[in-house]
Formats: structure tokens, sequence, C-alpha cells
């Protein structure tokens, strides 16, 4: 017999022993759910961290209102499906509440107001984890981030003073109020996790899908055509073949020229492609320290 | 998908350690593009600041800048974890910043870590951070140490230059506790014997760079023979289904379980067989390490986080008396007769620093007696006495269960990583 994992499996059973140690060193952890792909992956690692128990937390999505509708109709499904608790931090609410101001104008998103929700939500759980499916491999300020990420009692990144993490040992200790952010998937890269998706077969949302949809391009991204975008003059509304490379907010998600309908495909452009799936990201545009500024304040 | 096939595809972590000047930023920057892992954006945005600062050709080294924060004050302050593949590989980088106050980043970085990549600037040779970062591999056992001697294209890629060095480096490595060290003459800046083979130096046989990242043998690296499973989680589903399942969750820290094995539950010592090797993915016939696995026993017995499950005839030792060679890594000094949280597989117990035996010399590998002040980046050997019995290996023997950490019990920050002797 011959000992030894493929990539895969060795970074599934990474993240598998760092859900457990989250389920075995908090008492009120909650799993992040935006129904990307990271955090898919996250769901189908822990039904395999506690088989044949459910998974011993529940998801939370902060909703910011402005969803592709295929999102909610896949999350909806999959908690039913694993008979999980699904609970919703409303940005909308937030809104309404007066606790955040809405963005106005054209570029108007509400991605930088998920934060005021996440950490309502947050508090209001009384969650002392957060479990997230960023990646190392995303973003300059991701690139330094911990698995056991801690967060003071506002919530806030200090990446001046973040524990070492040393073998496997993870410490999540912490004084009333603290909670951490943990990051199973710290390791996977973009391809990781199609690859691995591919291999186990798991059910993904239909917008990873090359399909036909009314676009408009701004700025050289793409992106749909939806009730909470307001266009540009001279921004025409096109029906193109496109896919998803990442799923959030439609007014800030851009969508990609593709005809990979299957899974294979996606694979094989993502190891052909020459652009980072961030790059569609029009929140990540808005300065070159955008991501470290919003984690700085409680994003993730 | 019946073609998507990455049986052969292995992970490997190697973590780099150097100053800015020994172009380790070029290098990680060199290996990134020619492998291909750069993307068009990246690619476009650096080429952009390039132009903006005036600099000749585009400067690689920025795929790897940080933080506004550091780059305000211009140094790296902390571990940053890069990747790229090859058909062949899955790599991570644990890319260390060199400077002395950062010990710290090296011993995380290493902790993980295949490969020791150690860069020397071919003008300068074998110098004292050279030396530190060779007894940081020894240290933290790192199964393989590659030198690389970089900016040959700046001594005309001469072979004494690098047969000088090769020496003065075996010289001082033969008194540390390192098995497999490598050496490769490249250029980073031009590319010379990091992906594609030098043309600039015929007298060199060896591998490139990337060559020897590729076909270094990792297999071995785990401990196949001394079986150790830390209790980390207990599955109880309490379903009508699995109505009596009781199974332990863990990650194998050594050896190889299967099926049928006579076991000893520590610390009890009672002993039982595996009933089964459980996974979502069906029942499993051997469980070796890293995997993360669910094992259940033929008999109904009392197993919870923090226990080992061993075999018979191979036990770590019990003890609560260790002796640790610590790394400290807090503003505030390692106090004698302090107690701190230790955390050691999946136990957490306190304990008591009983002694500083010495303090290690970390550039010379002296061994200082009187100075007993352990401050941060310090490396000491101390004795502890925990309040209850851990089952250690010698770290050698096992990185996993000769390894652990000290919480400080006011601050819970992470203050110190300990090797067991």
């Amino acid at each position: 017999m011959n000992y030894h994992l493929n990539h895969l499996k060795e970074l599934e059973a990474e993240s598998i022993f760092v859900l457990r140690e989250v389920a075995a060193q908090f008492e009120n952890p909650v799993l992040m759910f935006s129904g990307g792909k990271d955090s898919i992956l996250m769901v189908y690692l822990a039904q395999k961290a506690f088989y044949p128990g459910k998974i011993p937390f529940p998801l939370l999505h902060v909703d910011t209102g402005h969803n592709f509708s295929e999102t909610i109709e896949y999350r909806d499904n999959l908690v039913e499906k694993i008979g999980a608790k699904l609970i919703v931090g409303s940005v909308q609410e937030a809104i309404d509440k007066g606790m955040v101001r809405e963005e106005k104008g054209i570029n108007a998103s509400r991605n930088g107001l998920q934060t005021v929700a996440l950490l309502e939500a947050l508090e209001q759980g009384k969650y002392d984890a957060a479990m997230g499916g960023a990646r190392r491999d995303e973003e300059k300020a991701r690139a330094k981030e911990r698995f056991f990420s801690h967060r003071d009692e506002f919530g806030q990144w200090d990446p001046k003073n973040q524990r070492p993490e040393l073998w496997n040992i993870f410490n999540g200790k912490k004084q009333f109020g603290e909670h951490f952010r943990i990051f199973p998937i710290s390791n996977w890269t973009e391809l990781d996790v199609w690859q691995y998706l591919a291999m186990e077969k798991v059910d993904l949302p239909s917008l990873y899908f090359a399909h036909k949809r009314n676009v408009f391009r701004r700025d050289g991204i793409l992106l749909a055509e939806s009730e909470f975008i307001e266009r540009k003059e001279g921004e025409e509304v096109m029906e193109m073949m496109v896919r998803c490379r990442t799923i959030g907010d439609v007014t800030c998600t851009g969508v990609w020229e593709s005809e990979a309908d299957n899974l294979e495909k996606i694979i094989e452009e993502v190891s052909t492609t020459r652009m980072t799936e961030r790059g569609g990201r029009a929140d990540d545009k808005r300065s070159e320290t955008s991501m470290e500024d919003r984690k700085k304040k409680g994003y993730f | 998908m019946s073609n998507i096939n990455y049986d052969n595809m292995e992970l490997l972590r190697f973590t780099t350690a150097g100053s800015v000047d020994d172009g380790k930023s070029t290098l990680i920057g060199r290996l990134l593009y020619d492998s291909k892992s750069i993307f068009e954006d990246q690619y476009e945005t650096i080429k952009n600041v390039s132009e903006r600062r005036g600099e000749e050709g585009v400067n690689l080294a920025l795929l790897t800048d940080g933080l506004k924060s550091e780059r305000e004050q211009g140094i790296t302050i902390d571990v940053a974890y890069r990747y790229f593949s090859t058909p062949k590989r899955k790599f991570i980088i644990a890319d260390t910043p060199g400077h002395i106050q950062y010990t710290r980043n090296m011993v995380t970085g290493a902790s993980t870590a295949n490969v020791a990549l150690i860069l020397i600037d071919a003008r300068k040779g074998v110098l004292e951070q050279t030396r530190r970062h060779a007894i940081l591999a020894s240290l933290l056992k790192i199964p393989h140490v590659l030198v690389c001697i970089n900016k040959m294209d700046l001594v005309n890629y001469s072979e004494e230059v690098y047969n000088k060095i090769h020496d003065d480096f075996e010289q001082f490595a033969s008194k540390l506790d390192v098995t497999d060290v490598s050496f490769i003459p490249i250029s980073a800046l031009n590319g010379d014997n990091v992906v594609d083979r030098s043309k600039n130096m015929d007298w060199y046989q060896g591998s490139t760079l990337l060559y020897y990242l590729e076909n270094v043998h990792i297999a071995s690296d785990h401990n196949f023979i001394d079986t150790r499973f830390p209790v980390q989680f207990v599955i109880r589903p309490y379903s009508d289904e699995f109505h009596d399942y009781r199974g332990y969750a863990g990650r194998v820290a050594g050896g190889v379980l299967k099926k049928g094995d006579k076991v000893t539950l520590l610390p009890s010592g009672f002993t039982s067989k595996i009933a089964k090797i459980d996974s979502y993915d069906g029942e499993l016939e051997a469980a070796f390490p890293p995997q993360s696995v669910t094992v259940l026993l033929e008999d109904d017995l009392d197993l919870s986080r923090g226990d080992m499950i061993v075999r018979e005839n191979n036990q770590p030792e019990m003890t609560q008396d260790l002796e640790v060679m610590v790394c400290w890594f807090n503003e505030q000094p390692l106090q004698v007769r302090g107690k701190y949280a230790i955390l050691h597989t999946t136990q957490d117990v306190r304990c008591v620093v009983k002694e500083v035996r010495y303090k290690l010399d970390i550039n010379t590998l002296h061994r200082d007696l009187e100075s007993k002040e352990i401050k941060m980046n310090d490396i000491a050997r101390v004795v502890l006495r925990t309040t209850k019995p851990l089952f250690v290996d010698a770290y050698r023997k096992n990185r996993i269960t000769g390894s652990v950490i000290f919480v400080d019990e006011g601050t819970n920050e992470t203050v110190g990583a300990g090797m067991i002797i």
C-alpha cells in the first residue's frame, strides 16, 4: 500500500483538521456562507469533518439585498439538504436602522456596508468564531492572514500584531468580547478549488457555468444588467455567453466572457487564464490597498 | 470527469529566508513568472509601478510587495504565503523576512516546511545571516536544505566563487543536524538555473531550482512508523441511523492505523481494537499522516479530546517533565518560575518554567550558560513541569508530537514555540 496523498487530499485533510479545531475550541462558531464556490467548498468540507453527524454550527449569510436570484435558490436548497441552520444578516436592515448610509451614484455598491451588517450579526448571535472562505492567493492582504485570525472587541484586524502560527497548533484563546475569524481553506488556490470540486463532483450554482445573459461594459469589466445598477449613458446592454468566477453582490461582481459550461472546461479555462479572479471585482479596484483597508475594519 | 487525475501530484511546502539584498523577492517573482503563475493584471500593475519609479525593465520583486503598513516602513513584517504549481507539484512558499529581529517569522515559516531555501549573495559569501538561517533550519528539522548561490551574473558566473561558498557552507553545516543539503548557482535577475538551465555556467551539471523543487523526495518526510493518533473531537450524531456511533476524529500524527489493530489509549492505559476507520467517503483500510479521519473502537471506553491512541508496544513518553528548546516571540521576556499555558497536539495544559539551562547564540551555536534572560527572538533550552502528563516524542522523531507552543495566560498571545528534546 502506498501511503501518499495528492495535493487536493492533503489540502482537504488540513481544512478538516481546522474545522474540527473550531468545533472543539469555540463555544459558538458560525460559518460564513456567501453562496460562492469557496463557501460551498467549506460547507462540503464541514460535512466531511463531522460525518456522520450534522455540521455542529449554523451558516450565516450577510445579504446585501442585491443578489443574483440563483444564489438564494442554491443557498436555500443546500441548507435544506444538509439540515443546517441558516441565519441571515441583512444590509437592508442596517440601512433602515440608520446604522449605515447607502452609497449614491453610478458606482454605488453595498459591498462596503457588509462589514457593518456582518459585525452586527456576529454581535447579535454572540458568535465567538466566524469561519470564512478567504484564500491567501486571492489578494496581497490575504497572503499574510492566519488560519486563526484574532479580532479585538471592535472586530478589527491588526496585521502587525498577529499571533505566530506554528505546526498545526492553533491558539484560539481570547478575552471576553473578542472573537476569531477562521480561514480553513487558506492554502487553496482558485485552481485547487475547481479541481477539488470536480474531483468530488460537488453540485454548484448555475452562475459559474457559461450561460447567456444581458450584460454591459464598465471600466473594462462586464457587469450583469440588473435593477440594482444604474447605467451610464452609452453603456449598452448586450447578450453574451458569460460566467461568474466569483459570486458576490450583483453591483460589483464582474462576469467573464466564457464558453466553459462544465467543470472540465472551467478547469481548462482557469489553468490557462491570464487574469486573477478578483480582477473582475470592482470593490478591489477602488484603490491599491482597498482590501487591506477593509480588512482592518472587520471585512472578511 | 474521467480524465481528471491528479493522483501523482504532491504538495511541497518550502520556506525562503534572506534579506532584501539577497534578491529573495526577485527569486520568488522569477519562479512565479517563469512558471507562468503570474496573471496579466498583476503583471500590468507591477509594470506600471516599475515605469513610474523609473526602473529598467519590469521589477519582478514587486510581485511580492507587501502591505501598505510594510511599505511605509520599508520592511516586511510578517510571513507571506505564496502559491504556484506545475503539473508535478503544488508549491506553498512561506516567504519570511530575513532581518535578525524576525527570527519568530522564520521559525513560523520553517515549522511546516519540507525544504528550506537559503539564499546567499555570491559577492558576499556565507554571512552571519546565512549561518543563522541554517541553524534555524537545523533546529526546526526541515528535512531538506537547498542553498541557492545568487547573483552569479555579478561574479562573472565564476565556478571558483561558487566552489568557495559551497565549501564554506559545508564546513559550517557539518556542525549542524542537517542531512540533505544541495547547492545551485543561480541568477534570479536573469533567470539562470531558476526554471531554465543557464547558458552561462557550463561547469554546473546539477539541476535547476524548479527541477529540484519538483523532484526532491518528500514522501518519507512524515513518520510512518510510530503510531500516534491524538483525539481531536468526539463525533456522536445522536441520530436514529447512527444511534450508538462514537467516533474519535483526529489527524494522524504518526504511523499507520489499520482496522483490527490492537491499540492502547493514553492516559488510561486501556487497550482495545480498531473496529473501523471511517470517513465521509466510506470506510478506509488504513489511515496515515497527514490524513484527517475518524476512528471507532471495539470497546466502549472513556476517551476524549487530548487523549491519544497508540500501539501497545510503541508508546510515546508520558511525562510532566519536559526539556525543550524554546524560541521566544514576545516583547515580555520569558519568566523563570513563570506559568504559561502549553498547547501540545490537542492538549491544553499549564506549565511552570523551572529552569533555563542555556541560551543559544544562533550565529555561532555557542551555549551561553550565564545569561538567563530570554528575550524576543532568543532561543534557549528550558526545563518545564506541566500540570498534567503530555504524551510526547522527541521533536527529531516527530514534528507533531514533539512540538509545543507557549501561551501567555494574561494576554492569550502565543509567546513561544518549543521543540521537545
